[in-house]
């Protein structure tokens, strides 16, 4: 049952196959046994699950036949979830059980979604690698001594693992791709503006986006038509109705216009990588799609600019974390100053005192035109590349990541080497355009995954060309060993 | 630039970050190496450019003037660290 899509669950259900509730315990089951190898939850709700899960199946015999009825998920440990601990990965965030559910949450709620639990992350959702979570690392399932990607990495695990269908994730530079490129999984980071981020832990709120992870297109597009919306609580809502995803994913390929930036071709992507990139080309040639050479020419100061931006949107946003109003409190203050210098100090992990740091800094007196003001002029330059590129695009490829999944602890002691893991991702937050990221192929048993960017609102269609392309290619069906 | 010990003991203390005495030389070192990356940008020629904040350009919208909350003091107080007759316990501030 655990190999079971989401698309395929919906069809069991419908034809009493089995229950949603049969189908919730042997998922549990499975997480207890499997999961200690892989660390992919922080909480495990199993109570909740089967409530719900016995609600799906009243609601299913009642007569109703959503496709997310009874489908088990289980949510990224930022979205809040009412009465459960949220704990972001982090250590300040101690016995926080949330007083409301995100909506998000409330929403995959509503269509009767079950939730199993909550998922691992890096520490406020800063990392590429899933180590720096005050609950210890993720192991990837295709090899234990390495990384499962970062920020969504407890998702990808999981996922990946079958312990469960699909996971939300979010993503502000690549943290849902980039751990969906490592582990095997499709991804999608959809148009800033389209999830609502209400009850969603703000790391970098102009970059934040929430989506789903799952093992097929089809499965994003049933998860993310259920998770997009308009909501007046998130004042950067957009206010536009969701296009039928679930629709979209029939469209032929005939005439779809492919561009290939050579910027994500050049020195430092992993040239077997870039081979199996190249293959799924020939692929989607085949399928009737044609390609040109484009340029995003300002894709290699991306970088620099997000971690000036993001840091300093964070150091904003994690001031609310005092050890006075939730979370942690360091023992036996003497002042208040004391209160919350050490609550912070001893609440917050080493990246995460870093990204504050370096953002108090871009925004304090004198910085702030060198840092924040040209970083967001290089974020302008980076969006007007695409909106050039998308004149005679309509799908941009490349690959996510510049290399396989890495060992546990190769690139610990040097931050700056993990941020580089991010350049091919990184400029779809900056420009608030769509990513989406799947299954490519395999290099020494690793998951090489293959990157798709669309304009704005064209989820639709990146989920379209990512399906058609898993109609003709079965690297999204493979399973990790012992999993 | 690179930034000197005292510095960053100055934005710690902006950010009200209470780091050990022992972490402050890594701390510095890392912080210069992240600078290092981040002053990549000022070889960028960004002369005229406008700076973007917001990826569609959006502008605050606006809400009617009226209350859409209810009081949830006791919601949100049942996980503080230290509340006392509805209100949130510090160490004394005024001598």
């Amino acid at each position: 049952m655990h190999q079971l899509t989401l698309a395929e669950i919906a069809r069991g259900l419908a034809d009493k196959q089995f229950s949603a509730e049969e189908l919730s315990r042997s998922l549990l089951a499975r997480i207890a046994q499997l999961d200690p190898q892989l660390n992919s939850f922080i909480t495990v709700t199993e109570d909740l699950a089967i409530e719900q899960a016995k609600a799906a199946d009243a609601r299913r015999a009642a007569g109703e036949n959503g496709a997310l009825l009874g489908a088990p998920i289980a949510h990224k440990d930022l979205f809040c979830t009412d009465g459960v601990l949220t704990s972001c990965g982090s250590k300040i965030l101690t016995g926080f059980k949330a007083p409301y559910d995100a909506t998000v949450v409330e929403k995959l709620k509503a269509v009767g979604t079950v939730t199993l639990g909550k998922l691992n992350m890096d520490e406020f959702a800063m990392g590429s690698a899933n180590e720096s979570s005050h609950y210890g690392p993720v192991k990837n399932p295709w090899d234990l001594t390495r990384v499962p990607g970062g920020s969504s990495g407890g998702s990808a695990a999981a996922v990946a693992a079958r312990l469960l269908p699909a996971a939300t994730g979010t993503d502000t530079g690549g943290s849902i791709r980039q751990p969906a490129a490592l582990t095997n999984l499709t991804g999608i980071k959809p148009t800033y503006g389209r999830v609502s981020r209400w009850g969603m832990i703000a790391y970098a709120s102009s970059l934040d986006q929430g989506g789903p992870l799952a093992r097929t297109a089809e499965d994003c597009a049933l998860l993310l038509g259920a998770m997009a919306g308009f909501d007046s609580k998130d004042s950067t809502s957009v206010d536009q109705p969701v296009d039928d995803y679930l629709a979209a994913l029939a469209q032929p390929l005939a005439g779809l216009r492919i561009g290939l930036p050579k910027e994500y071709f050049g020195a430092g992507l992993d040239a077997r990588i870039g081979e199996k990139i190249m293959a799924v080309v020939e692929e989607l040639k085949k399928l009737g799609a044609t390609v040109k050479d484009i340029s995003l020419p300002n894709m290699q100061h991306a970088i620099p600019a997000y971690y000036v931006i993001a840091p300093a949107e964070a150091s904003s946003n994690l001031s609310r974390f005092d050890g006075v109003r939730f979370g942690y409190r360091c023992e036996n203050p003497k002042d208040l100053q004391d209160l919350y210098k050490r609550s912070r100090g001893e609440g917050f992990g080493a990246e995460v005192k870093r990204r504050i740091m370096v953002g108090t800094y871009a925004l304090s007196a004198g910085y702030y035109d060198a840092y924040y003001i040209k970083a967001q002029q290089i974020r302008r330059l980076i969006k007007n590349d695409f909106v050039a590129a998308f004149k005679d695009v309509d799908v941009i490829l490349g690959p996510t990541t510049p290399n396989l999944a890495w060992k546990l602890g190769e690139k610990n002691a040097d931050p700056v080497s993990a941020y580089l893991e991010d350049i091919y991702t990184i400029t779809a937050n900056l420009a608030g355009i769509p990513g989406l990221s799947m299954p490519a192929g395999f290099v020494d048993g690793l998951p090489v995954g293959v990157q798709l960017l669309g304009n704005y609102f064209q989820e639709g269609r990146l989920l379209n060309v990512a399906h058609q392309y898993q109609q003709v290619s079965d690297w999204h069906k493979q399973a990790p060993k012992g999993f | 630039m690179a930034l000197e010990r005292s510095e960053v003991e100055k934005i710690a203390h902006l950010a009200r970050l209470g780091l050990n005495e022992g972490d402050i030389p890594q701390t510095t070192e890392t912080l210069n190496s992240i600078l290092g990356l981040i002053d990549q940008m000022q070889a960028v020629d960004t002369q005229g450019i406008e700076p973007l904040a917001h990826p569609l350009e959006a502008t605050q919208r606006l809400r009617a003037d009226v209350v859409n909350e209810s009081n949830q003091r006791d919601v949100y107080q049942a996980i503080a660290p230290a509340v006392e007759s509805g209100l949130y316990l510090v160490p004394k501030v005024i001598e």
